[in-house]
């Protein structure tokens, strides 16, 4: 299954852990969330980069207090029709600043690529190879976004006042969605 | 009417393009039925019984004259000639070929339409009061925050695989003709005691299998945090609802399982994070919208009282002036409703030279705008009064000027059996029966106000619930049979209707309506009682004795 990260394809540095066994000591590990969430302190003391697969139906607001530690949170869509994920996402990103990496996992097409980009992903596990060499353009399919994220794409509605302001005055424009 | 700028038009076409890459990958057999099924049903595109049906978003219901024209294009050009309007403002072509459809879809595109948001778990075409900007009991344009929501659900990033559908409806006036208590979201602009404008918030309604009015969670939610408090409705329900029972996923489940109180505070807790983040709507922005929405540039005129009169000295018109005129808030205009319920045909169907014609009316007297009705109905929203009898006398030449709007041939009906893949039952054959059975438009404007919806399947697109007198149908056997509920309501009162008793036969179900109207004939006080007041007065039980001892 093809990795893209960044925009690019790669390799997954990050081992896999099951809900068993022995924990490596050298390489960066991705843990599912029952396993971490019985273990946090052997797993935030190890050495390792450390990842957490998080489900789509437990509050992100109980990663809070590790989110410094954490250098990926695969959140995983079952299906590609539930997007339970892209809420888990913005609040990660927009309410809590998480920074690190932010992985989607799951049934991955093309099609979701904007989306996930938008909703703060920047890494996906991908089902097809074809859908994985189709990242750059499916990224750009559109120019035109309607909604604020965190994302920082320029919606509409601003790029509207914009032209406007510049049409009519050199004055400057609040570059913030919010004016007031 | 909005007008579309640049960032919309890129927006449509790049959707165009999208939506034919995904047809190639599809024909190609690059996608499965099962993946590029999503991915059609976000573009509007259904899979029927015959062929794929496009469904066209209408934007709370506002058509100008060359968006009619176009679709009167399409249909001939890809469709059998016709199309249907649906009870959600928009329209649907049942006969549309899938190597056709980017084609089709990209000269909707040129005018500005697309399928979008007209299915799928997404944020739905928001629909409104199809009198919005003209009717007199109304305190500000609701369709300026209808395109708001409209643009801020467009792909909403977040919002495009929740557990179920989501609709949104909004009314400004002061009597209910959106239906708004039966959406998942109902919101209803009005002044408050500060003479400030907000919005009450009902979440929760719905009909299909469990039907619910909506709940209020906010009373009075300022405008300016309309969006900020509606992502965080959707936040919860994306999150919390439902996904694991499709019968159980719409927020009317959630709301009803944790209770509105408990969900107003969940919403709360969360709108308290991104009230004051890049979703506040500064007056800027909202200007900015507004600048956006032609109004036309009416002439003084004083009302035409006394041509009117002079007029109506034909009854013909005086009939049709009395049903399907309504008053518009400036003098010497008004209202026109075109009934789209010909006795004996589909509710809601047009033809393409319907479609063509009507646009060119629109053009001559209606400031070249059209409104499309839950009801199915098309509406000229600016004629003015003197042009009244020459506009009539087009429309009647066209077969659009049957003077029922309101009464009981003025059925609302889903496509049932005929065309939909869900269905149980046949509904448009039961609404043509009914139309031939009530024909006689004097006995009709005796009976006043009836309305009848008819269903093929509890899906309910058709609205049975909130009939005066609901008609559903269902398999029993291999047959068609049909359930009735009376006493339903969609305005102000809103009300769900009660199940009269077992299911009718098809082949009996246009007699036993007729005893209901009999029974409620007998019963009224006086002739202005409406059916729907006699129900509530007097309820079930002298129809069901009718019926069930007679049939
Ligand atoms: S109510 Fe049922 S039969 Fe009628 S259109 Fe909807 S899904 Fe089809």
């Amino acid at each position: 299954m093809p990795l893209i990260k960044d925009g690019r394809i790669v390799e997954d540095r990050f081992v896999r852990l099951d809900e068993e066994g022995p924990l490596p000591d050298v390489v960066p590990v991705l843990v599912p969330a029952e396993r971490f969430l019985g273990n946090q302190a052997e797993y935030l003391a190890a050495k390792v980069p450390l990842g957490v697969l998080w489900p789509n139906n437990k509050r992100v607001s109980e990663l809070e207090p590790y989110l410094g530690r954490l250098a990926l949170i695969a959140l995983h869509f079952p299906a590609f029709k539930d997007g339970r994920a892209y809420s888990q996402a913005r609040i990660l990103r927009e309410r809590y600043k998480y920074k690190g990496e932010l992985r989607a996992t799951g049934d991955i097409l093309q099609d979701q690529f904007l989306f996930l980009l938008r909703a703060g992903f920047n890494s996906f596990e991908v089902k097809k190879d074809a859908d994985a060499a189709a990242f750059a353009e499916a990224a750009h399919r559109y120019s035109i976004f309607y909604q604020p994220t965190g994302d920082g794409r320029t919606t509409a509605l601003r790029e509207r006042l914009r032209r406007f302001h510049a049409n009519k005055t050199s004055a400057s424009v609040p570059d913030k969605e919010h004016a007031s | 009417m909005y007008v579309y700028d640049e960032f919309d038009r890129t927006f449509v076409k790049e959707r165009v393009n999208d939506f034919r890459g995904q047809v190639k990958r599809r024909l190609a057999g690059e996608l499965t039925e099962d993946e590029f099924k999503p991915l059609r049903l976000m573009n509007g595109v259904y899979l029927q019984l015959h062929a794929y049906m496009l469904r066209i978003a209408i934007p709370y219901g506002t058509l100008s004259s060359k968006q009619l024209r176009m679709l009167g294009h399409v249909a001939r050009k890809y469709d059998k000639g016709y199309g249907h309007f649906t009870t959600r403002q928009n329209i649907q072509f049942n006969w549309i070929k899938l190597e056709e459809l980017p084609d089709a879809m990209a000269d909707l595109a040129s005018v500005g339409m697309h399928g979008l948001q007209t299915s799928g778990n997404c944020i739905r075409n928001i629909t409104t009061d199809h009198f919005a900007a003209v009717a007199p009991d109304e305190i500000e344009d609701p369709r300026v925050w209808g395109e708001i929501i409209r643009q801020w659900s467009t792909l909403h990033p977040e919002f495009t695989f929740l557990p179920r559908k989501f609709k949104i409806a909004i009314s400004a006036a002061k009597a209910d003709r959106a239906a708004i208590r039966v959406h998942d979201i109902g919101l209803r602009l009005y002044e408050n005691e500060a003479g400030e404008h907000g919005f009450e918030v009902m979440v929760g309604g719905g009909l299909g299998r469990t039907p619910f009015l909506g709940k209020t969670i906010r009373e009075f939610l300022p405008k300016r945090d309309l969006l900020s408090y509606l992502e965080a409705v959707l936040r919860v329900y994306n999150q919390f609802g439902r996904r694991d029972n499709i019968y159980k996923a719409r927020i009317k489940i959630l709301v009803h399982e944790i209770g509105a109180e408990a969900f107003s505070k969940e919403v709360e807790a969360e709108w308290a994070q991104i009230k004051s983040g890049p979703l506040a709507l500064d007056t800027i922005t909202v200007a900015d919208i507004v600048s956006r929405f032609q109004y036309p540039a009416y002439e003084a005129l004083k009302d035409e009282t006394e041509a009117l009169e002079s007029a109506k000295r034909d009854k013909q018109f005086e009939t049709w002036y009395e049903n399907s005129v309504a008053p518009h808030n400036q003098p010497g205009y008004a209202v026109v409703t075109v009934s789209l319920k010909p006795e004996g045909a589909p509710p809601g169907d047009a033809t393409a030279e319907q479609m063509e014609k009507i646009a060119g009316l629109a053009d001559r007297f209606s400031f070249g705008e059209i409104r499309v009705s839950h009801v199915q109905n098309l509406v000229l929203p600016h004629v003015a009064q003197r042009d009244l009898p020459e506009l009539w006398r087009s429309l009647d030449a066209l077969g659009v000027a049957t003077p029922n709007v309101n009464l009981i041939s003025d059925i609302i009906s889903c496509p049932g059996l005929d065309y939909c893949s869900l269905a149980n039952a046949r509904s448009i054959p039961i609404a043509q029966g009914l139309t031939r059975r009530f024909r006689d438009l004097e006995k009709q404007r005796d009976l006043g106000p009836i309305h009848i919806n008819i269903d093929g399947c509890i899906n309910s697109c058709g609205h049975h619930h909130i009939g005066n007198i609901g008609i559903l149908g269902v398999e029993k056997n291999g047959e068609e049979v049909y359930q009735i509920k009376l006493g339903g309501r969609s305005d102000s009162k809103a009300q769900l209707g009660e199940l009269l008793g077992p299911a009718v036969p098809a082949g009996e179900i246009i007699d036993v309506v007729e005893n209901i109207i009999d029974v409620y004939v007998e019963l009224r006080k006086n002739p202005h009682e409406r059916f729907v007041n006699v129900v509530h007065r007097v309820g079930l039980e002298p129809f069901k004795e009718r019926i069930y001892a007679a049939h």
